[in-house]
C-alpha cells in the first residue's frame, strides 16, 4: 500500500517514537507514582474454567512470538548471515512465528469467550480490559496473515526490508519510513497496531509484562525474606 | 546462633465457645471492603468438618506447605522456583472463590417494593460478583457450624486419618470442637517462599508476616502456597491480602482485635525467642511426627544468661527479653507443654499454637464404670474427642504429647476440685503427670482465671526509633494507593483511583446574591 509521503513519514517515522516514549515514560511514572495499581489483575479466583487452557496457550504462544520478534528483527545482520541465508531466516520466522501465533490466538479466543461470556468476569471487566484483549486478538490475526503474505516471496528479500526497518527504528535512522512505502497493507497495519499497543500499555494491565520479566529474579533469591527495621532516625 | 523475637499466639481450645466474636470484630476492622467480602482473616470452624475453604487441610488436593525431598531439602509442595514461574499464567492449585463461598447480599429492596401478593415477599440472595440472583447460598466460613450438614460430608475431614470414623457418625458417639483459625505467622512460611515478586516478608523485630501491597503483582502463588489458606486474593484490587496480626496495635503494646475481644478469654499473646539459624534444619526434620519437638528446640530459654547476652547482641531490646520471661506463650508451649502447633506436618513452623480441648467422658464409658488410670484420673482415651483426632490436628499424629497435655489439664482440675470441696489434695496426683503444686497453681492462674495482664504480655515496638513519627501526624491511616480513599473511588489515568482529594465544594457567601 502506498501512502502520501508526509503521512507515511508520520506513521512509520514519528509515531513509533511517540509510542515508545509513552511506553517507557508512562510505565516509569506509573511504577513510581501508582505502585498499588501495578498488577496482573488476574480473574482466576472468580472462575477457573477456561482460564487454565486459554491463559496457558495464549501466554506461552505469545512469549514465543515476542521473543521471536526480538531475536528475528534485532539480531545484527552479519550475525544472521553467518548463521543462515535470508531465505532460511524468513522460513524460520514464518514457521516458528506461525505456529506460536496460532497457539496464542486459540488461547486468546478462549480467554475472550470467557471474558465476554461469563457473567462474573464480564461484570468485573474494565473497558480497558476488553479493549486490550480485542487489540491483541487483531494483532495476532494480522501477524498470522503476514505469514500468508510472506509466502508469496520466499527469497527473503522483502523480509530483509522489514528487518532493516525495525532495526532502523531502534537505531534512530533518518528517512527510515521510506523503506515501508509500497509494502503490503497487512505489514503496515500490523506495525501500526503493534506500536499502538505499546502506546496504551502503561494505562492497562499490560504493565504486568514488566513484572513478569522482573519475576525472573525469583529464580535467584533465597526462599525466605526477612525485613529489618532501619534503626536510623532522620529528625 | 541468631536470636530473633516473635509475638506468638496461643489459643486455649478447652475454653472456646464458638461465638465468632473474634471473626466478626476482625472482619469489621480489616475485611469489610469490596473484594474482601469472602475473606475472613479469622474464622471459627466446627470440627470435625472440611472447613473453609473446602477441604483446606488436604494438601494432596491443594498442594500447600512444603515437602521434604530425598536429599533432605525442602521445596514448596506446589513446586520449586521454576515450577512456580511455569504456573504463573494459570495456577493449578488456586481455590476458586466458590471453594470459600460466593459473596452475597440479599435483595432487601424487594421487601418494600413488591406488589401486594398472597404470600409474603422474600429477599433473595444476590451475588456480589455477578450481581445476579442466586438460587441458594451454598457455603460459608462456618457452614458446618455445630455439626451442621450430614456426617458423610463432614467426615471427609482430613484429621480422621487412621481413625475408624464410622462410629462417630452415631448420635451417641458424636463429638465436636471449635477451631478458630488465623494466619500462623510461620517461622518458615511457604507464602513468602512462593511469591515471585518478593512482596511478602517476615518482620525481623516481631515475626509478623506481611504483604507489601505496593510490591504485590497479584501472581497469587502465595494463596496456593499457604497450607492454611490464610492468604486471600482481593478480586477487586487484584492484590493478595492477609492477617496483619493487627501490627499497628501490637506495635503500641495492644493485643490483636481477635484477642482483645475474645469473650472466652482463650487467646494469649507473648514473646518467644527463637534461633533463626536453626529454622531450616528444624523444618526439614525427616519424620513429620518429630516436627513438634524440633520446633520446640528452636525456641530459646529467656532465663538463660547466655541467651540474654546473645539476644541483646543480636538487637533484641531488653524489654523484649523481660517480656519473653513473662510470656504466656513460653509457659504454655515450652514449660508446661500443653500447647501445640496446628498441622506441623506442613513444615512451616507455625507460631499460633493451640491447647487441645478436654471433652466429656464418652457414653460407652459412662455406661460401665469410668476407665481410670492408676492415679484416679479418667483415662484420656475415654474422652469423647479421640486423642488420635487431636494428634492428627496438632502433632502430625503423634499421640503421647497430646495425652500428656490432656492429663496435665485433668490433673490441674482434679487438684483444684479437691481444694474446692475441702478434700485432701494429693501431690502424687500432680507428680504422676509431671507437675508440681506451684506449676498447677500457675496453670490455674493462666488457664482458668486468665487475667488480661497475664494473657497479653506485649512489649511496645518503639516505632519512633525507626521512623520520624512527626511526619505521620494527620496521615490517613490505611488507604489503597495514593490519596485517602477506599479502592472503589473513580478510576484515574492508570486504572487506579484518582489522586485528587475529594472536597466539600466551597461556596462563597456572595454566590447567593
Amino acid at each position: 500500500m502506498t501512502l502520501p509521503n508526509a503521512l507515511n513519514d508520520f506513521l512509520f517515522g514519528i509515531y513509533p517514537y511517540i509510542c515508545l516514549a509513552v511506553l517507557l515514560l508512562g510505565s516509569l511514572i506509573r511504577f513510581d507514582r501508582e505502585p498499588y495499581s501495578w498488577k496482573s489483575d488476574s480473574s482466576q479466583v472468580l472462575r477457573n474454567r477456561e482460564l487454565r487452557l486459554g491463559s496457558n496457550l495464549f501466554h506461552y504462544g505469545v512469549i514465543i512470538v515476542v521473543l521471536g520478534h526480538f531475536a528475528g528483527f534485532l539480531m545484527p545482520e552479519p550475525l544472521v548471515l553467518w548463521l543462515m541465508s535470508p531465505a532460511q531466516h524468513q522460513l524460520l520466522a514464518m514457521v516458528v512465528g506461525g505456529i506460536a501465533g496460532v497457539i496464542a490466538i486459540i488461547g486468546l479466543s478462549i480467554l475472550m469467550h470467557r471474558r465476554l461470556g461469563d457473567p462474573r468476569i464480564r461484570r468485573n471487566s474494565r473497558k480497558w480490559d476488553i479493549s486490550i484483549v480485542v487489540m491483541l486478538w487483531l494483532q495476532l490475526a494480522l501477524g498470522i496473515l503476514t505469514v500468508a503474505y510472506s509466502a508469496q516471496d520466499m527469497s527473503g528479500a522483502h523480509f530483509e526490508i522489514l528487518v532493516r526497518y525495525v532495526q532502523g527504528v531502534v537505531l534512530f535512522h533518518g528517512h527510515n519510513a521510506a523503506l515501508l512505502q509500497g509494502t503490503p497493507w497487512v505489514y503496515q497495519v500490523h506495525i501500526l497496531l503493534g506500536f499502538t499497543i505499546f502506546l496504551v500499555s502503561p494505562f492497562t494491565r499490560m504493565v504486568h509484562i514488566w513484572s513478569g520479566v522482573a519475576a525472573l529474579a525469583y529464580l535467584f533469591r533465597p526462599y525466605q525474606l526477612v525485613r529489618k527495621r532501619s534503626r536510623s532516625v532522620n529528625p | 546462633m541468631k536470636i530473633r523475637a516473635q509475638i506468638a499466639m496461643v489459643l486455649n481450645l478447652d475454653k472456646c465457645i464458638g461465638c465468632h466474636t473474634c471473626s466478626v470484630t476482625c472482619k469489621n476492622v480489616w475485611t469489610s471492603r469490596k473484594g474482601m467480602e469472602y475473606a475472613w482473616f479469622n474464622n471459627v470452624e466446627t470440627k470435625p468438618g472440611i472447613g473453609y475453604p473446602k477441604d483446606w487441610e488436604n494438601q494432596e488436593r491443594w498442594n500447600g506447605g512444603w515437602i521434604r525431598k530425598a536429599n533432605g531439602k525442602l521445596v514448596p509442595k506446589q513446586g520449586g522456583r521454576w515450577g512456580v514461574l511455569a504456573r504463573l499464567f494459570a495456577n493449578p492449585n488456586l481455590p476458586e472463590i466458590d471453594d470459600y463461598y460466593e459473596p452475597f447480599t440479599f435483595d432487601y429492596e424487594n421487601l418494600q417494593t413488591a406488589p401486594e401478593l398472597p404470600t409474603a415477599p422474600v429477599a433473595r440472595p444476590m451475588s456480589l460478583i455477578s450481581g445476579r440472583t442466586m438460587d441458594k447460598v451454598e457455603w460459608g466460613p462456618n457452614w458446618e457450624e455445630i455439626l451442621g450438614g450430614e456426617f458423610d460430608k463432614r467426615s471427609q475431614d482430613y484429621n480422621f486419618e487412621a481413625i475408624q470414623k464410622d462410629i462417630y457418625g452415631q448420635f451417641e458417639n458424636t463429638f465436636m470442637m471449635y477451631l478458630p483459625r488465623l494466619c500462623e505467622h510461620c517461622l518458615n512460611p511457604t507464602c513468602v517462599a512462593s511469591c515471585p515478586s518478593g512482596s511478602i516478608y517476615k518482620r525481623e523485630e516481631d515475626g509478623i508476616v506481611l504483604i507489601d501491597q505496593d510490591k504485590c503483582r497479584g501472581w497469587r502463588m502465595c494463596v496456593s502456597g499457604c497450607p492454611y489458606k490464610k492468604i486471600y486474593y482481593n478480586w477487586v484490587s487484584g492484590k493478595a491480602e492477609k492477617c496483619t496480626f493487627c501490627y499497628p496495635r501490637i506495635e503500641v503494646g495492644l493485643p490483636t482485635v481477635c484477642s482483645e475481644t475474645c469473650v472466652g478469654r482463650i487467646r494469649y499473646l507473648g514473646v518467644l525467642l527463637y534461633d533463626a539459624d536453626r529454622i531450616a534444619e528444624a523444618a526439614a526434620t525427616e519424620n513429620p511426627q518429630d516436627l513438634y519437638a524440633a520446633q520446640l528446640e528452636v525456641f530459646l530459654n529467656p532465663f538463660d544468661e547466655e541467651i540474654q547476652r546473645q539476644a541483646l547482641a543480636d538487637g533484641v531490646p531488653a524489654a523484649w527479653i523481660e517480656a519473653a520471661q513473662q510470656s504466656p506463650a513460653y509457659k504454655m508451649a515450652v514449660q508446661w507443654k500443653i500447647a501445640f502447633p496446628l498441622h506441623p506436618e506442613y513444615r512451616t513452623l507455625p507460631m499460633v499454637w493451640y491447647v487441645p480441648p478436654l471433652s466429656p467422658i464418652s457414653a460407652h464409658a459412662n455406661a460401665g464404670s469410668i476407665d481410670s488410670a492408676a492415679n484416679g484420673l479418667p483415662d484420656v482415651g475415654a474422652l469423647r474427642i479421640p486423642v488420635r483426632y487431636l494428634a492428627n490436628l496438632l502433632t502430625a499424629g503423634n499421640e503421647p504429647p497430646i495425652v500428656s497435655a490432656l492429663e496435665r489439664m485433668l490433673a490441674m482440675r482434679a487438684w483444684f476440685r479437691a481444694r474446692q470441696l475441702g478434700e485432701t489434695q494429693d501431690p502424687a496426683l500432680l507428680s504422676s503427670v509431671g507437675l508440681d503444686a506451684a506449676t498447677a497453681e500457675d496453670m490455674h492462674r493462666y488457664l482458668a482465671i486468665a487475667n488480661y495482664e497475664d494473657r497479653f504480655v506485649i512489649p511496645s515496638a518503639h516505632r519512633e526509633a525507626a521512623e520520624n513519627a512527626y511526619q505521620l501526624r494527620g496521615g490517613c491511616g490505611f488507604t489503597f494507593g495514593n490519596g485517602c480513599d477506599g479502592i472503589d473511588a473513580k478510576a484515574g489515568l492508570f486504572g487506579g483511583k484518582m489522586g485528587r482529594r475529594k472536597m466539600i465544594p466551597i461556596r462563597m457567601l456572595d454566590d447567593d446574591t
